[in-house]
């Protein structure tokens, strides 16, 4: 279905505000599908006459409708694999004295890559034994946070990624659906955050995640998200980006790492400094 | 190349899933239901069975506890294909053999997906 260029220029204007996303044309395709629910809601079929009236009473519904809340468990599985079997020993090795570990998930969507995460950890219940685990995941969406924090998935959700014997080993079936067990519920907490707005905590995470988010930004505002997630890095900590997003020309305070592709950290130069600022482990 | 034998009785679905196969590079047979798929295996054995439940004939399920009994060296993976999609038909599923399970109705990424982790695709 068409919308009028004042619609696409009120929609774009909107995405930017409330969320600090690029609106490009080759989001407008579905512009029809995104805002069938409101239109529904709303009772107006007309795509024009509802981005005016909700534009003006309802900007955050309507921003959020355009969103892409894709995601699945495991997804790029390779990605967690490499976690799994190269930086979590690392990090094991590396805070065995305090023994904690935090793990921030950038635009987390509905949750699926907050509870795959959480899964690494709950199947290697004895080497974890002993340890706080706090994994966090945000997003802009207030929709994809009430999700993420619901952890109940349609049939067709539950089953995007994930192997069937994970399934029935950590998710229970409910008359809503299948509902994370408590086990990895309460490894898992949620917050409703904009990368571009300030940390929603201390920083100091041991990894963080922000896969295809960062390619929804301009590059000034590509710029601002790698500053916040420089801020928010330990200064031996992992960032693990999208498969088509890289840190390489957009900052010099986050590189990619040498051996581990796909998996980026702090430059010398930024590790320096944030080794100056005080040191959030020793003071902990 | 990898062989994929579809098993359902539905030709709407075997199709759905030929046209889905084939993008993934898979070699496609087909069979109407268990006994025919026996018969497909005999010939030679395929990398994955994608399997239905309820068929005439001879069901998924007795299918596969006759694939797994039967001791041939060369098991191929299966992945059911059901909509049964409750959590004691799934159970039933992996304990007579299966390595997968998708519920209907699903897509072709889902499937995909699944034939990643039974390591075919």
């Amino acid at each position: 279905m068409q919308i009028s260029e004042t619609s696409k220029q009120i929609l774009a204007e909107l995405l930017k505000s409330q969320t600090g996303q690029d609106f490009p044309t080759n989001r407008i395709w579905r512009v029809g599908t995104a805002l069938s629910g409101l239109s529904r809601e709303h009772g107006i079929a007309n795509l024009d006459r509802l981005i005016a009236k909700l534009a003006l009473s309802h900007r955050s519904a309507l921003a959020e409708a355009l969103l892409n809340n894709e995601t699945y468990f495991f997804r790029d599985r390779a990605m967690f694999e490499l976690l799994d079997e190269r930086v979590l020993p690392e990090l094991a090795r590396e805070r065995a004295s305090a023994r904690s570990l935090r793990i921030w998930s950038v635009g987390c969507s509905t949750g699926q890559e907050v509870l795959s995460l959480a899964m690494l950890f709950a199947e290697q219940e004895s080497r974890w034994a002993g340890w706080k685990v706090d994994i966090l995941g945000t997003d802009v969406s207030s929709a994809a946070i009430e999700a993420a924090r619901a952890a109940c998935y349609t049939p067709f959700q539950i089953q995007r990624g994930l192997a069937v014997g994970q399934m029935v080993k950590w998710f229970e079936e409910t008359p809503q659906g299948w509902r994370a067990q408590d086990k990895l519920r309460r490894m898992v907490r949620f917050e409703r955050h904009n990368l571009l707005d300030p940390l929603p905590c201390q920083g100091g995470f041991d990894i963080v995640l922000c896969r295809n988010v960062l390619l929804y930004f301009d590059d000034a505002t590509r710029k601002c998200a790698f500053e916040r997630l420089s801020a928010a890095i330990a200064p031996d900590g992992w960032l693990m980006l999208g498969a088509g997003e890289t840190s390489i020309g957009q900052t010099g305070r986050i590189v990619p790492d040498r051996t581990l592709r796909g998996l980026h950290r702090l430059s010398s130069f930024a590790a320096a400094q944030r080794q100056d600022e005080a040191p959030r482990r020793a003071a902990g | 190349m990898k062989n994929c034998l579809i098993v359902d009785d539905s030709s709407m679905i075997r199709k759905f899933l030929r046209t889905s196969l084939e993008t993934l590079d898979f070699a496609v047979r087909e069979a109407s239901n268990g006994q025919e798929a026996i018969a497909r295996c005999e010939e030679s054995m395929p990398d994955v069975i994608v399997l239905d439940w309820h068929m005439p004939v001879m069901t998924g399920i007795e299918f596969v506890k006759l694939l797994r009994q039967g001791g041939h060296a060369d098991q191929p993976k299966v992945v059911f294909c059901s909509t049964e999609n409750d959590l004691e038909h799934i159970r039933t599923a992996i304990e007579a053999g299966a390595d997968e399970y998708v519920m209907k109705p699903f897509d072709h990424e889902t499937l995909h997906m699944k034939l990643q982790l039974v390591g075919v695709a």
